[in-house]
């Protein structure tokens, strides 16, 4: 009986097998049915998502499947569920705009799906060869979201850059892999980590090189500094549901990566990455905080924002320990509701039922809408990271697991930063609270974003209140990675 | 050494030979062939393009459409022929991969031809 044969596990994988099927009924549907399926797919999308998060919780502890290209274990099932949460919100938010803005597109929530789908994949993927492809998958199908309102300028310019950028970290990425191909001798992670577990002496020079594309590469795509000047420009020319989906799923999946990459392959080489990851991380902090001070546009504000969050995040995986991996988790778990509720709330500032994104246009929110401008609040309050709001115990995990690791330098650079960061989320809310309006915003509001809006600053506030089990679910996952 | 480079001497061979029966063809064309060149031989055909113009000339985006679905289709003929070859080989597992690969394919085709990219007018 031939080995190759017989059919590969696959149940591991049932939650992207599921996705990858779901995903081409509906496009076959929207083709069929043209453009007034928009409001079915989304709800279908939607319900994708649920029926996929049920297997990834069901069958993702299954270990590894298609010859080992594919792995799915407690850390794999903690990201997918935060990517799959990350996309739904992604898909409501923009269910609302495609409408009033007339650019319904029956293709939106199907690329939604096929770029979680790529998503999911990229947190389970066990082979450099996987890694690329998936890391494609979920790309291509963002570059087209990018520009998918390809009458607007702004629109197709942040397409483009997104995608010639793009193009640009995946060739660095795939020279890193060829590096560390060759001179390892495998492509496998579990290959890989074997080579370097059993290697003694100094590391080949050929292969710092390779991890240090496959760095570059993938500090590209959570856009961490210096690989981050795309980030400003597709944030602010993406139309602003594509902006929210953006900021949250696929930094998660891109960090997941991260983070499986450096823990479970180059595990024995911390040496040669570490310092690496140090200087991004200093440098994603730095700029973040200071690039936010100036801008008037919140939604390049936020790409700042993001920036600096990637730092922080950063700071966890360059501890290199459990305690970091699980800071991560965590962070991300809190990030997804401080940025969907940011980007709810951008998505409901309309002036004479025009889109406006001006800091500016917040000013006298909380007079003429007092409960959005407390939500904003606690958004901005939350992710200054300010105690008992959910942005701060992230911070706390991670800059603790610096600590841990012995890197007091970047807690205390990280500690700064955060400082800095502070004064343009005050002065968010100090424009919304002491400013006059010059003109207020309108009133109605869909009831989609009101329910994103309020729902994500409970989940804010009272996340104090669930800090014990998520905690602990962060705990198992990054155990499950990295060992206790 | 020597062995490694005995190894490679075939392509030796062959690159001289190659090399030796194409500059025999051209120099033999430019000897023996009648030269009467015309405006319309000298022309640009291959694309439609001058091969030295402004760059920024404009021409239909549908070209990229055609290209880019060709692309596609080129490329699935070109792993049938190496899957055809080894069917025996690569067993029920590789027979399901290519059914899935030509299923994801066709699925994308419906959608391409219900949305018109296959009509030029």
């Amino acid at each position: 009986m031939n080995a190759v044969t017989s059919l590969p596990v696959m149940m591991p994988a049932s939650a992207e097998i599921f996705l990858a099927i779901a995903g081409m009924v509906l496009l076959m549907i929207g083709v069929f049915r043209g453009e007034s399926s928009l409001r079915f797919l989304s709800y279908a999308t939607i319900a994708t998502f649920a029926v996929a998060a049920i297997l990834v919780v069901t069958q993702g502890g299954g270990g590894e499947a298609f010859y080992g290209l594919f792995v799915s274990e407690g850390f794999a099932q903690f990201a997918k569920i935060l990517i799959l949460i990350g996309s739904a919100f992604a898909v409501l938010l923009s269910r609302d705009y495609l409408v009033r803005e007339q650019a319904g597109r029956f293709e939106f929530p199907i690329l939604i799906l096929f770029a979680t789908l790529g998503m999911l994949m990229m947190v389970s993927a066990n082979d450099l060869m996987s890694l690329y492809m998936s890391l494609e998958l979920q790309s291509l199908s963002l570059y087209v979201m990018a520009s998918i309102r390809r009458d607007t300028l702004k629109a197709t310019e942040a397409g483009l850059k997104y995608f010639v950028l793009g193009a640009l970290s995946s060739g660095m990425l795939l020279y890193g892999c060829s590096m560390i191909y060759g001179f390892a001798g495998t492509t496998s992670f579990t290959g890989l980590a074997a080579v370097f577990a059993a290697q003694t002496g100094v590391v080949p020079l050929g292969l710092v090189i390779g991890i240090v594309f496959l760095i570059a590469g993938l500090a590209f795509k959570v856009s961490a500094v210096p690989f981050h000047m795309w980030t400003p420009d597709v944030y602010e020319g993406a139309p602003t549901p594509v902006t929210a989906l953006f900021a949250v799923a696929p930094k998660i999946a891109a960090l997941a990566l991260f983070v499986r990459a450096m823990m479970d392959p180059f595990a024995d080489l911390i040496g040669s990455w570490q310092q690496v990851l140090v200087f991004v991380s200093i440098a994603s902090m730095g700029l973040g905080a200071l690039g936010a001070l100036v801008q008037t546009n919140i939604k390049r504000l936020m790409a700042y924002s993001s920036i600096g969050h990637m730092g922080y995040l950063l700071v966890g995986i360059a501890a290199g320990n459990q305690a970091g991996v699980t800071g991560v988790m965590l962070y991300l778990a809190t990030y997804i509701f401080m940025n969907v509720g940011t980007f709810a709330m951008i998505l409901a500032m309309r002036r004479d039922g025009r889109l406006v994104e001006e800091i500016g246009d917040l000013a006298g929110l909380s007079k003429t809408h007092p409960m959005m401008a407390l939500a904003l609040m606690i958004f901005m309050f939350s992710m200054a990271g300010i105690p008992p709001l959910a942005g701060f115990f992230g911070k706390w995990y991670v800059f603790m697991a610096a600590v841990d690791a012995g890197l007091f330098g970047l807690a205390v650079i990280g500690i700064l930063t955060s400082v800095i960061g502070a004064f343009y989320y005050l002065r968010i809310i100090k424009i919304m609270y002491f400013d006059e309006a010059t003109q207020p915003l309108d009133d109605a509001v869909s009831q989609d974003l009101r329910v994103i809006l309020y729902g994500s600053a409970v989940v804010t506030v009272l996340f104090v209140l669930f800090i014990s089990p998520v905690y602990d679910a962060a705990k198992v996952a990054a155990i499950s990675l990295v060992g206790a | 050494m020597t062995e490694l480079l005995t190894e490679y001497l075939p392509i030796l061979i062959f690159l001289m030979i190659a090399i030796g029966l194409a500059a025999v063809m051209v120099i033999a064309s430019l000897i023996v062939g009648t030269q009467r060149p015309d405006s319309e031989k000298l022309s640009a055909y291959e694309c439609g393009f001058e091969a030295f113009d402004d760059s920024r000339g404009q021409f239909d985006v549908r070209f990229y459409l055609v290209a880019i679905l060709f692309i596609i289709f080129d490329l699935e003929v070109a792993f049938l022929f190496p899957w055809a070859i080894s069917l025996g080989e690569v067993g029920a597992f590789g027979f399901w991969s290519m059914m899935v690969f030509l299923g994801v394919l066709t699925v994308g085709f419906i959608y391409e031809w219900n949305k018109g990219a296959l009509e030029w007018e």
